[in-house]
């Protein structure tokens, strides 16, 4: 074996790169094939709706699986995550004003409507560039990156760790809500960016920039989770697991505890923005509210309903809470908090591992081989 | 190695109270070097005007009674506690008190804690696989992958430390004993030029104390070590220069034997 095969081998059994490769041609080939080639009337004829929810669904997940590197592997609980995927959001949906051009209501030629609306008459220095479509994706991982690491530096360096980390990350997306609140600020106030037209020439209504666009959701969660996967298992991911087992220790072998959290602190903020950018162009808006504190608590949920630490489970956790959600606001929109906090509640209680811990522990009593858990990578707190 | 003096103690009359020994002075072998370090906490001073010169190559073992500071001293120099007062360098003119833990573990110091600390939930090779000397930048960390000559040398340790058959295990598995020897060999593997050791058999069997002393020897023959331990017959197997902390600050200083049969060390240590 070469060194790169055998790096890929110590990732993931060939069964995970089997299942792995099947997941993508589901999404990205059987799925949109369903959508677009079988005729509505058909039984196999997967609904237009269905392709819309799957590829939110799938943004849901990378979010996920971003926390789940910075809380499940390096033990600091971010719940500021929604900020990152919000910042990535509104660097897509600055590219996607821009394209608008003179369609806007106004018909003003750079300007979008709000800023018409607002008497501005030239557009500000921050919104140059977001025309081009290689620079707002660069930006879509810039922005949340370097927010991370300033903010992380900060944090880590100062050694603030455990709940106190949770709390400020909290006030950091609170701040950045309140933020994106004012309209002087120049990001569409508390409407926020919407109304866009197309993405890279493609209409954003037609159904086929929809698959278009859950297909690119899915193959970005797919290169995510391999990156993620590449981190676990590299010597940072041993050093990390090192870190949440004595972080003191560490640092007397010389590693820079500061310097491994940030690392994954900035990869997992570049993730999360570019799930929020992937999301803004399918749900057709982005607003302030993205930012709320109550929606980065959620993600931690979903994270821990999944199964901490295993990256796997995040993702199922993210698309099975949400999928929850949609079925309960169809018939008891008031009772879905309650749901939510009792999910919690009996996922911390009782299942310490999530519902991937569940499905192996299923799965090894049916093989009748009754593996220790211990074994798994994951770890906790 | 400095055999030269059977007996430098600050030879003091019997309940003279407590005269320092005088403060050393560093040579050009000189690889440690505290002069006149003091560290209170909340007023207590757990180190007091402490003085050490320990030269490189040197195997220094250090005695002394409970709180009488040995662990701040390792503390004052891998960068754990900082000094009220003093000085600590490294090598010549490397200042250690400006220092953080990383910097000063890679600078080359190595310290094994007086509880065991190995990482749990990684397994023994995993353990060693962390220490082996390398470079620790988080890019490195990230990519590198261990080269067929690492992978002999931790091969090599696991003989060492009588675990080879045990790598796979998780550390937290280990018994007390094989924790300290896991820890040792995760210092051996670091290579570090400076190894410090507090309590290495504290809770060890005879037997296993005898197959440590064994080790550490060994270990003394390439590197600088300082080991801190209560147990004397380990320390007489060890034959080392001693130094006595008391109250921190130094009481006396010499071969085990006549540190052993020094009147104020007998009274307010090994006597009790
Ligand atoms: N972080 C701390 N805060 C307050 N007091 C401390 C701290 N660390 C050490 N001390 C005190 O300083 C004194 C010296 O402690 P130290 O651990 O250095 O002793 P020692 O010589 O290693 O003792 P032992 O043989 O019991 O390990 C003790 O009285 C201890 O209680
Ligand atoms: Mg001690």
């Amino acid at each position: 074996m070469g060194p790169i095969t055998s790096r890929l081998a110590t990732m993931m059994t060939p069964k995970g790169w089997a299942a792995l490769a099947a997941a993508l041609l589901v999404f990205a080939v059987v799925l949109p094939v369903l959508n677009l080639a079988v005729p509505p009337g058909s039984p196999f004829h997967l609904p237009d709706f269905a392709v819309s929810l799957i590829g939110k669904y799938l943004c849901f997940a990378m979010l996920a699986l971003a926390l789940d590197l910075i809380w499940g592997f390096a033990g600091a609980l971010s719940l500021g995550h929604g900020a990152f995927f919000a910042l990535g959001g509104y660097c897509m949906g600055m590219y996607l004003m821009r394209q608008i051009g003179e369609r806007g209501v106004y018909g003003h030629p750079t300007l979008p409507d709000f800023m018409v609306f607002l008497d501005w008459d030239e557009l500000p220095w921050y919104w140059y560039g977001f025309d081009n479509f290689g620079f707002a994706m660069l930006m879509v991982m810039l922005v949340p990156g370097l927010l991370a690491l300033i903010f992380g530096w900060l944090a880590f360096r100062s050694r603030i760790s455990g709940v106190y980390f949770s709390i400020i990350t909290q006030a950091m997306t609170f701040a950045l809500m309140l933020a994106f609140f004012r309209n002087e600020m120049g990001f569409g106030g508390n409407n926020g960016l919407t109304d866009f037209k197309d993405i890279l020439g493609f209409t954003i209504q037609s159904q086929q920039t929809r698959v278009g666009l859950m297909i690119a959701s899915a193959v970005a969660l797919a290169l995510a989770l391999l990156v993620c996967l590449f981190v676990v298992t590299s010597k940072l991911g041993r050093v990390l697991v090192a870190v949440r087992d004595a972080e003191n220790r560490v640092r007397f072998l010389g590693y820079s505890v500061t310097h491994a959290k940030l690392l994954v602190f900035v990869l997992s903020a570049v993730l999360a923005g570019i799930a929020g950018a992937l999301y803004v162009p399918q749900v057709g808006i982005i607003n302030p509210g993205e930012f709320s504190p109550a929606n980065s608590i959620e993600v931690a949920v979903w994270v821990a309903v999944g199964g901490r630490g295993t990256l796997l489970g995040p993702i199922l956790g993210a698309v099975s809470v949400n999928a929850a959600e949609s079925y309960f606001t169809g018939f008891a929109p008031d009772l879905w908090l309650f749901v939510l906090g009792g999910l919690f509640i009996t996922v911390t209680l009782f299942l310490p591992q999530g519902i991937l811990g569940l499905l192996r522990g299923l799965r090894d009593r049916l093989r009748g081989t009754a593996r220790t858990p211990v074994a798994e990578t994951a770890g906790h707190a | 190695m400095p055999e030269d003096a059977a007996l430098t103690l600050a030879e003091e009359p019997q309940g003279s109270g407590a005269a320092p020994a005088p403060a050393p002075s560093p040579t050009h072998e000189t690889l440690l070097y505290i002069d006149g370090v003091s560290v209170s906490f909340d007023g207590f001073k757990a180190l007091n005007n402490l003085s050490l010169v320990v030269e490189a190559g040197e195997l220094r073992t250090i005695i002394g009674p409970n709180g009488a500071g040995k662990t701040t001293m390792m503390d004052v120099v891998t960068g754990k506690t900082r000094p009220d007062h003093g000085a600590v360098s490294f090598n010549g003119d490397i200042d250690l008190t400006k220092l953080d833990e990383v910097a000063i573990a890679r600078l080359g110091i190595g310290r094994k804690f007086q509880r065991p600390t190995v990482f749990e939930k990684l397994s023994v090779w995993e353990n060693l696989d962390l220490a082996i000397k390398d470079r620790r930048g988080v890019f490195h960390v990230l990519f590198s992958r261990l080269k067929a000559e690492q992978r002999r040398r931790i091969e090599e340790i696991l003989e060492v430390i009588g675990l080879a058959d045990r790598r796979h295990e998780a550390a937290g598995l280990l018994s007390h004993g094989q924790k300290q020897w896991l820890e040792i060999g995760m210092l051996l593997i670091q290579d570090p030029q400076l190894l410090l050791l507090d309590e290495p058999v504290a809770g060890m069997t005879d037997k296993e104390t005898e197959r440590t002393a064994e080790l550490i020897l060994d270990i003394a023959r390439q590197h600088t070590v300082i080991v801190v331990e209560h147990d004397m017959a380990f320390v007489r197997d060890l034959g080392a220069k001693t130094t006595v902390l008391h109250e921190g600050s130094v009481l006396a200083e010499g071969t085990v034997e006549a540190v052993q049969n020094h009147p104020r060390v007998i009274e307010v240590y090994l006597g009790r």
